[in-house]
């Protein structure tokens, strides 16, 4: 299986503000009735984007100004509540490719990372000031190099930071675990047949 | 240098160190459900890619099902859609499935344990974030998202990153009226929603050393509302006791074996931990929230905070929180009028949570115009408090009984708050739209309190409603 190696990302981008966005906001649970992850990309942020009947609501996302942007920028603990992969699916297929926050929840920033969407960390003011000039100059494109750990917008640059687990698995392209994992297929059964409760079973 | 449990399950579980740093980790024991698997099923369908070991796979169906019309098809051709696939998905793969019919289905959280699948020692995994819950076994349980589920099924492993660990020690005797539930909200309010990034909490001191597996359920079932994706307390013989003779139990002479061998995973004495918060038992009231994260939580007879009162990282969520809950800051929490009250959830819907309300609802109303509805975790639970005459003490009060699942938890069946309806939760989350309308508002507690709101109509002080001191 191989990957595309992912070393930076270009996209225009869109600042959705607020701290502790969680996953029920990003898709809330009524559209995780489904058996495939197809088609919940026109449900990110549902709630927060249309009312009850269904019309838009001012929300970024629905600002033509910013539609097509490929690039998030959020606030504090990002994706926190469910461990459900629908809501950086949900991202994803909504078209983001990238995500910059002050922090991330754990299981939402490891589900981003195995979609190949990098999540960066960045420092509140620069995000807000980022965010600035994105409204100023919604058409610029940013850009975030991960080896360099700086986003750019024209001739402005600002810090993000990955941890380096996370960086070097987009580097290499092995962002999804899958292969790795079933490499070490023989080490999983010597190590299962020394634990009693699995071979009990 | 001694070992928490934390590192002696990790290094027993430890396949290799992958090129990119990270630990493949053997999980022993996967959970399933409905929401989180039937796409992982496809990557593997994708990927051409059996199932390692179904034996170590267990599923329920939980979310999506009706708690009133049971029967199939269901009405929400989504939800009959979803658990027909969970039922095709385990045949082909020769997965164990605790279906409807089998008088043992429930809320995936509430069904391991119960079935005795739970165990301390081992890894558990399962595509939803309270999975933590089995921590109270002494495991080590992470909640995972649906591509891990693929990598748990296709390898019986996962990567991960070791996490840090912080023992959270509690100490001394709770008030009466003061629960578990009230426990980790306190820990929640203390350390914040996003205190435990990072970290695996331990949960010791000699309040949890008291506490029932049941309770101590309800604590880590919760440990994701703090951030932190795994909590467990030592095993130790409450544990062992709970276990006996439960249907996937060692049984007999093994179960002897498997207690020893349990023992050894405890903690050490002299364990080093990254770091150690304490608390006192004393000092905890019944605590309730005011606004849209779980860690919004005051104690009943405190005010709503005002922005001053707060950090200022936390007050622009806390302006959020008053638009939504529409709630002054300054009011007092308690009288405000409730419409809902909700019994149920994998934090709160085990027959002691039951037991405990019933015993002071018997022969009290519900307020007129409230919608009472008591979901119990499992058919289990549903059967043991028929046996038990709980259910009709609930019925009595005018509460709904329902059949077993998630329910209105998170409104992904027809049980939906309606509006800005508000709702006195025993569940876990109090995230904008969580139980199922965008402007539904939830306020979450112990489940005596609940009862209490039930029974008044507004938020109360379950001490004084039911003469509790
Ligand atoms: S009861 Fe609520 S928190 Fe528990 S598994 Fe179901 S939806 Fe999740």
């Amino acid at each position: 299986m191989s990957l595309p190696k992912i070393s930076q990302v270009a996209g225009r981008g869109v600042y959705v503000p607020g701290d502790d966005v969680d996953t029920d906001r990003v898709i809330p649970a009524r559209y995780m009735k489904c058996i495939t992850f197809d088609g919940l990309g026109e449900y990110a942020f549902y709630d927060e984007r249309f009312d009850a009947s269904g019309r838009p609501k001012p929300h970024p996302i629905n600002d033509p100004k910013y539609a097509g942007a490929t690039i998030l920028l959020a606030g504090r603990n990002f994706g926190c509540g469910s461990s459900r992969e629908h809501a950086p699916q949900a991202l994803y297929r909504h078209g983001f490719r990238a995500i910059l926050a002050e922090s991330f929840a754990e299981i939402f920033f490891g589900n981003s990372i195995t979609l190949g969407m990098p999540c960066l960390v960045m420092d509140g003011h620069d995000i807000r000031a980022l965010a600035a000039l994105i409204e100023g100059a919604p058409q610029t494109g940013l850009n975030i190099n991960l080896l360099s750990g700086r986003v750019s917008l024209a001739d402005v640059t600002f810090p993000a930071e990955l941890p380096d687990h996370a960086k070097e698995v987009l580097i290499d392209g092995k962002w999804d675990a899958i292969a790795d994992l079933l490499e070490g297929l023989d080490a999983v059964k010597s190590t299962a047949a020394k634990l009693p409760y699995i071979q009990a079973a | 240098m001694g070992k928490t449990l934390f590192d002696k399950i990790w290094a027993a579980h430890t396949v290799r160190q992958l090129p990119n740093g990270m630990t493949q980790l053997l999980i022993g024991t996967h959970l399933i459900h409905e929401v989180t698997s039937p796409q992982a099923f496809g990557m593997l369908r994708d990927l051409k890619l059996p199932v390692l070991y179904p034996q170590r796979t267990f599923a329920t169906v939980d979310h999506i099902v009706p708690t009133d019309e049971r029967e199939e098809p269901f009405s929400d051709s989504l939800a009959d859609a979803m658990i027909k696939e969970l039922r095709k998905n385990c045949d082909e793969s020769g997965i164990k499935f605790f279906d409807i019919a089998s008088g043992k289905q429930g809320i995936v959280h509430i069904v391991g344990p119960e079935q005795g699948i739970t165990q301390p020692g081992t890894t558990i995994a399962c595509g939803d974030s309270h999975t933590s819950t089995h921590g109270a076994f002494g495991a080590i349980a992470f909640g995972i998202g649906t591509s891990q589920v693929r990598d748990v099924l296709a390898t019986q492993t996962m990567a991960l990153q070791k996490p840090k660990v912080r023992r959270i020690e509690v100490n001394g005797k709770l008030a009466p009226g003061v629960y578990a539930k009230d426990v980790i909200l306190h820990i929640i309010r203390k350390l914040g929603v996003n205190g435990g990034l990072g970290y695996a909490y331990e949960y010791a001191g000699s309040t949890f050393d008291h506490f029932t597996q049941e309770e101590r359920m309800t604590v880590c079932n919760m440990s994701i509302e703090g951030g932190a994706r795994v909590g467990y307390v030592n095993p130790d013989q409450t544990t062992f006791d709970y276990l006996r003779g439960r249907p996937y139990a060692p049984a007999q002479a093994d179960y002897d074996v498997a207690v020893a061998r349990w023992k050894s995973f405890a903690s050490d004495p002299d364990a080093k931990y990254d770091d150690i918060v304490k608390y006192d038992a004393a000092d905890i009231g019944p605590t309730v929230t005011w606004g849209i994260n779980p860690g919004q939580a005051i104690f009943i007879d405190e005010k709503i905070p005002s922005p001053e009162e707060l950090p200022e990282k936390d007050r622009s969520t806390a302006e959020e929180a008053y638009a939504h809950m529409k709630l002054r800051p300054g009011q007092p929490i308690k009288g405000t009028k409730i419409d809902v009250a909700f019994l149920g959830s994998c934090t709160n819907a085990r027959i002691s949570d039951l037991q405990e309300v019933a015993r002071y609802l018997q022969g009290k109303k519900i307020k007129v115009g409230v919608k009472g509805i008591v979901v119990p975790g499992s058919q289990g639970v549903a059967a043991l408090a028929e046996s038990m005459g709980l259910a009709d003490i609930f019925r009595n009060a005018g509460f709904e009984w329902r059949g077993a699942g998630c329910s209105m938890c998170l409104g992904m069946n027809p049980d939906k708050l309606i509006g800005d309806q508000l709702c006195a939760s025993s569940s876990n989350r109090n995230f904008k739209g969580r139980q199922g309308s965008p402007t539904g508002r939830t306020v979450l507690m112990s489940p005596l309190m609940v009862a209490a709101a039930a029974v008044t109509g507004q938020i109360s002080d379950a001490r004084e409603v039911f003469g509790l001191s």
